[in-house]
């Protein structure tokens, strides 16, 4: 079911939480909303749910305007962040839950066998007898996926699927969602303020900020050419340098690179960790190291400018770096942004 | 020897001996004497004149016309009132709406409020010189001085208990359960009865034992609204008390140990029910911004 956002608009008392969205969803895709917290996401997902109501715009589910269907009719799958699960009900009960109180009546038998159906691709055969407080988050949530799959829905719609668990069963959970959707190809839409977890999952990525889209594309083409400052921080740890640019190429301490068709004047430049280099003699910019950071997968420095701007990057293991020591930072690449 | 002793540091902060020992021994004894010697004593003094005079006590007319009277004005004020409590509580909880907190208050109005500024203000409103006195009067609609008036100012007293007790679990709960089985396609009266009630039947349970034991209990609105005809409108506590100062001590002591048996089966229930609720509390409070604060656990 393709889903088709047009001016959306919701204010809360005298906030603005999203201010005039229009966003298309194909059919069979999967999105993650992406943003920081208060940009509007969780509220746009409930508005497309019909937990809340648009004060303005339109929602269309395929042709047929959804904006006014309550969501009782509306025949969304709703994973919420915290579950909620009928605690009084097992697991086999939830499940039912939605068959049970469905207009079209089913056969005790054959919601049973769906019941089984559904425990099997959420992987939790044999523990439809437990009550949701006897399992562990992770096997709550997938109830709750298995809950909201049960309905037969036409839209998919998760509230910070893995939020509230911890960082393992985050990463199993999510290769197990990809699955899933591969397998039913249902439209998914889900929230999320982990960048990680948007880029690794989802089709499209679509990233808020105070209420608005600020850019939407594929993992690849948001990781690769964010379009402002605010995505480029957003997406994950990039050093700031302050710049000049003049005729196509931008200028930070003693490194240059090129800024594209940015008009002469200040800019900032941001660089990720994995840009930059560093190297006994120049060129580059002069710094000296303040902290040697060793991780599993590699070493990281921090080093203080001579202009005291600090910088964050990652190096070999097997180069030979402590603290105290100075040198030259080198840019491999950036995002140079006017200001 | 005294040296090692005083020298020696408590197992924890504030777990000095002589400190628990002093507070423990001070709230035992301030217990039995306020509490417990005059519920003993009530035992005692109805079966002074032995079993004979206790039973003849209770099975004379007017007492048994004011347990039956006890026991209706309950029948009906109770179930008002369990209705009007969970649908306070649901208005509150679930719903954003202006005037909440004012609402709140309200509720908790009977609790500060002395029930005999209650039955005087039942008196005002429905009494002969009263403001609605005059046309209940031609229509021959009694309220004071009746059944009705022993109920309403029953129901005035118990109005918070029930409320009282869900809301603070509801607004626990949220409105999560509620959302995800409207999304799964249930009705609202059928979510209220397969999702919200399940969860809140403990507290509710509690709320309404509390609300049956108050209501059987209530003295001071009732009295005044009541009348006290003997063998009409009095009600268990009204005719303990006539009985009393009618020199009937015997009488009197017999009738309050039906209140003290209720007292009794009132705490044993509000036990066994605590203990299924504890089990079954979902998530720890994490709203209790409007919870009232300054409520003291019966």
């Amino acid at each position: 079911m393709k889903i088709r956002l047009d001016r959306v608009v919701k204010t809360f008392n005298t906030f603005r939480a999203v201010k005039d969205v229009s966003l298309d969803i194909e059919s069979g895709e999967l999105v993650a909303l992406l943003g920081p917290s208060g940009s509007g996401k969780t509220t746009i997902l409930r508005m497309v749910a019909g937990l809340e109501y648009a004060d303005g715009g339109h929602i269309y589910f395929g042709e047929q305007d959804a904006t006014d269907i309550p969501v009782r009719d509306r025949g969304v799958g709703f994973v919420f962040q915290h579950y909620a699960l009928f605690p009084h009900m097992t697991v086999a009960e939830n499940i039912a839950f939605g068959m049970k109180v469905s207009k079209v009546k089913r056969e005790k038998a054959e919601i049973a066998s769906r019941v089984e159906d559904l425990l099997r691709l959420v992987r939790l055969e044999g523990l439809g007898g437990r009550f949701p407080a006897q399992i562990s988050g992770g096997q709550r949530q997938r109830v709750a996926l298995a809950r909201a799959l049960a309905v037969d829905p036409k839209v998919l719609l998760l509230d910070e699927p893995f939020g509230a668990l911890d960082a393992n069963v985050r990463r199993d959970l999510r290769r197990w969602l990809r699955e899933i959707h591969d397998e039913l190809g249902i439209t998914t839409l889900f929230v999320t303020h982990d960048q990680e977890e948007a880029l690794d999952l989802a089709d499209r990525v679509v990233i808020l900020n105070e209420g608005q889209i600020v850019q939407q594309g594929t993992p690849e083409q948001v990781c690769r050419d964010p379009k402002s400052a605010f995505v480029t921080r957003f997406l994950g740890d990039a050093n700031r340098l302050s710049a000049e640019v003049r005729g196509g190429i931008a200028y930070a301490g003693g490194a240059s690179i090129a800024a594209g068709d940015l008009a002469d004047g200040a800019a900032e430049l941001y660089a990720r960790p994995g840009d930059l280099s560093w190297s006994q003699e120049g060129p580059g910019i002069a710094a000296s190291i303040t902290r040697v950071l060793d991780r599993p997968g590699g070493r990281r420095v921090i080093t203080i400018t001579t202009d005291g701007d600090h910088l964050e990057f990652d190096v070999e293991p097997e180069l030979s770096v402590r603290a105290g020591q100075q040198g030259y930072v080198s840019l491999r690449r950036a995002q140079v942004f006017a200001v | 020897m005294s040296a090692i002793r005083t020298g020696r540091k408590p197992p924890r902060v504030g777990d000095n001996p002589l400190f628990r020992g002093l507070l423990i021994g001070i709230v035992l004894i301030v217990g039995a004497i306020l509490v417990l010697a005059p519920l003993i004593l009530i035992g005692f003094q109805a079966f002074s004149d032995g079993w004979r005079v206790y039973a003849s006590t209770l099975v004379h007319p007017d007492t048994r016309h004011a347990i039956l009277l006890t026991v209706i004005t309950a029948l009906i004020a109770v179930p008002i009132n369990t209705i009007f409590g969970i649908a306070a509580a649901w208005a509150i909880t679930k719903f954003d709406f202006p005037g909440r907190r004012f609402l709140l208050v309200l509720i908790e109005i009977p609790f500060s409020i002395s029930p005999i500024v209650a039955g005087v203000a039942y008196l005002f409103v429905y009494g002969l010189q009263g403001l609605f006195g005059p046309v209940l009067d031609t229509y021959e609609i009694k309220i004071l001085f009746a059944l009705p008036g022993i109920i309403l100012a029953s129901m005035f007293v118990t109005a918070p208990f029930v409320a009282r007790e869900l809301i603070p679990l509801m607004q626990a709960q949220g409105r999560d359960l509620e959302e995800a089985a409207t999304s799964l396609g249930a009705s609202g009266w059928r979510t209220f009865l397969t999702v919200t009630l399940p969860n809140i039947k403990w507290a509710l349970l509690y709320g309404v034992v509390l609300c049956n034991a108050r209501v059987m209990g209530e003295f001071g609105a009732v009295s005044v609204v009541s009348g006290n005809i003997r063998g009409q409108t009095n009600t268990l506590p009204l005719h303990i008390e006539l009985l009393y100062h009618d020199y009937q001590a015997a009488g009197a002591f017999a009738s309050a140990s039906i209140l003290a048996i209720l007292a009794v089966i009132t705490i044993i229930a509000k036990v066994a029910l605590e203990r299924q609720g504890a089990g079954r509390v979902p998530r720890p409070a994490l709203v209790t911004q409007v919870a009232v604060a300054s409520e003291t656990k019966p």
